[in-house]
């Protein structure tokens, strides 16, 4: 059964492809992005201060060398397919950075199948956004070659670290881990209740925005269709697999492997057009939020928890 | 009325350059300018602003026509080649000419 908010999405894509003038106001959307993430992040931070420190940083580093390392993994495939070597590396960011608009959806198709995860997770979307764009930027760099082309790596680290999505989730879990469960009691009527009604009207917005883009697949053709379709399962069998490895719960290794799958379509292409503009953003974009975003939403997340079921019956 | 000869010069372009936009027709001269967002088409394709990649922003400047040469020459050399960008001048007149 798909999840509620996921309805709402179609909508979104329903009303874009009858030529709806649906329209949410740009102010409410940015509302509730500021709030999607900083209720993620406070969510996370009320149980981060019930955890260890130390025990975190394998997950931390691991979650931070899967971001990483994906691009370099993903970039010779996308490079046979006939892409740029630019595209090709812009394209790749995007795979190694994260959704945190999956993660958060993934994380209500745990809640309605009752299964746990680690509730820190919210940690591992913030560390792992930036790892996979320095992967691209290190990729297109190598791919042009041509000795002109420098990257203000100090702007850029700036722009990503202080940027809205990782200021306002780590800003939230931060909150979260010093307020404690006590401390946020008085906010939770407003950043933990009403999150998953907050969480399905963003989502008609993003339907109306991705239904935008589908239009695009056509344009560049079968590769990008592929790309989007076939990294998704193939990365979350990778987040999976580090999940397992790092000892995670079921449903941990279900969220690793979303993320793993899920496609940045924020940061990624905000820092990869300042520091990549040689590479077609349109393509990208197309390939991250046309196809891939509605893919995990609507299949993907129900693929990856069964997957996470199959590696959590290794483990037992 | 003491009416003087000024530039206005307007950029449109993608809303990820609005920092380096700012930065330079500062170092160029100009003494303030403003930035609203709008939406639209041009050559590239359709730019609605429905989400943070697909903002674009308008930005005014009035200033000296010399100014307004240099600015749209470094716009038209930097970002033109890769960026979606337009730009057009249109010959105003101030009251107070000290402040552009």
């Amino acid at each position: 059964m798909i999840d509620v908010v996921v309805f709402f999405f179609l909508l979104g894509v329903f009303a874009r492809l009858v030529k709806s003038d649906l329209r949410l106001p740009e102010a409410l959307y940015e509302t509730l992005s500021i709030y999607l993430l900083l209720a993620i992040g406070l969510k996370g931070g009320i149980e981060l201060s019930k955890q260890p420190l130390a025990a975190l940083a394998p997950q931390v580093l691991a979650c931070m060398a899967l971001g990483f390392v994906i691009p370099f993994v993903m970039y010779p495939l996308v490079r046979a397919m006939r892409l740029s070597g630019v595209d090709a590396a812009a394209l790749v960011a995007h795979y190694g950075s994260v959704s945190v608009v999956t993660f958060a959806v993934a994380q209500a198709a745990l809640a309605r199948e009752g299964l746990a995860y680690e509730s820190h997770a919210a940690l591992w979307v913030a560390v792992m956004e930036a790892p996979g764009l320095i992967a691209g930027i290190l990729l297109a760099r190598w791919s042009l070659r041509d000795g002109r082309t420098r990257t203000n790596w100090g702007g850029l680290m700036h722009d990503v670290l202080f940027g809205k999505s990782v200021l306002l989730l780590m800003g939230g879990l931060l909150i979260g881990a010093v307020a404690g469960e006590a401390g946020t009691a008085p906010i939770k009527a407003v950043f933990v209740d009403p999150f998953k009604g907050v969480l399905a009207l963003f989502l008609l917005e993003l339907g109306l925005v991705a239904g935008g883009r589908l239009a695009e697949v056509r344009r560049f053709g079968p590769a990008v269709l592929v790309i989007g379709l076939v990294a998704p399962p193939v990365l979350a069998v990778a987040g999976a697999a580090t999940g397992w490895a790092l000892g995670l719960s079921t449903g941990g290794i279900a969220l690793l492997a979303t993320l793993a799958a899920s496609a940045s379509y924020i940061a990624a292409p905000t820092a990869m057009r300042i520091a990549v503009p040689q590479a077609n953003a349109a393509l990208s974009i197309t390939a991250a939020l046309g196809i891939t975003f509605p893919f995990n939403i609507v299949i993907g997340i129900p693929l990856y928890i069964q997957l996470a079921h199959q590696f959590g019956k290794i483990g037992s | 009325m003491n009416k003087h000869a000024k530039t206005l010069l307007v950029i449109n372009a993608e809303a990820v350059l609005e920092k380096n936009l700012s930065r330079d027709v500062r170092e160029r001269g100009a003494q303030g300018w403003t930035v609203t967002e709008v939406h639209g088409a041009s050559l590239e394709g359709v730019r609605e602003g429905a989400w943070e990649a697909d903002r674009t922003i308008e930005m005014k400047v009035i200033c000296d026509e010399a100014v307004a040469d240099a600015i749209a020459e470094h716009v038209l050399a930097t970002y033109a080649p890769h960026y979606s960008v337009a730009l057009w001048f249109t010959p105003v007149q101030v009251l107070r000419p000290e402040r552009y």
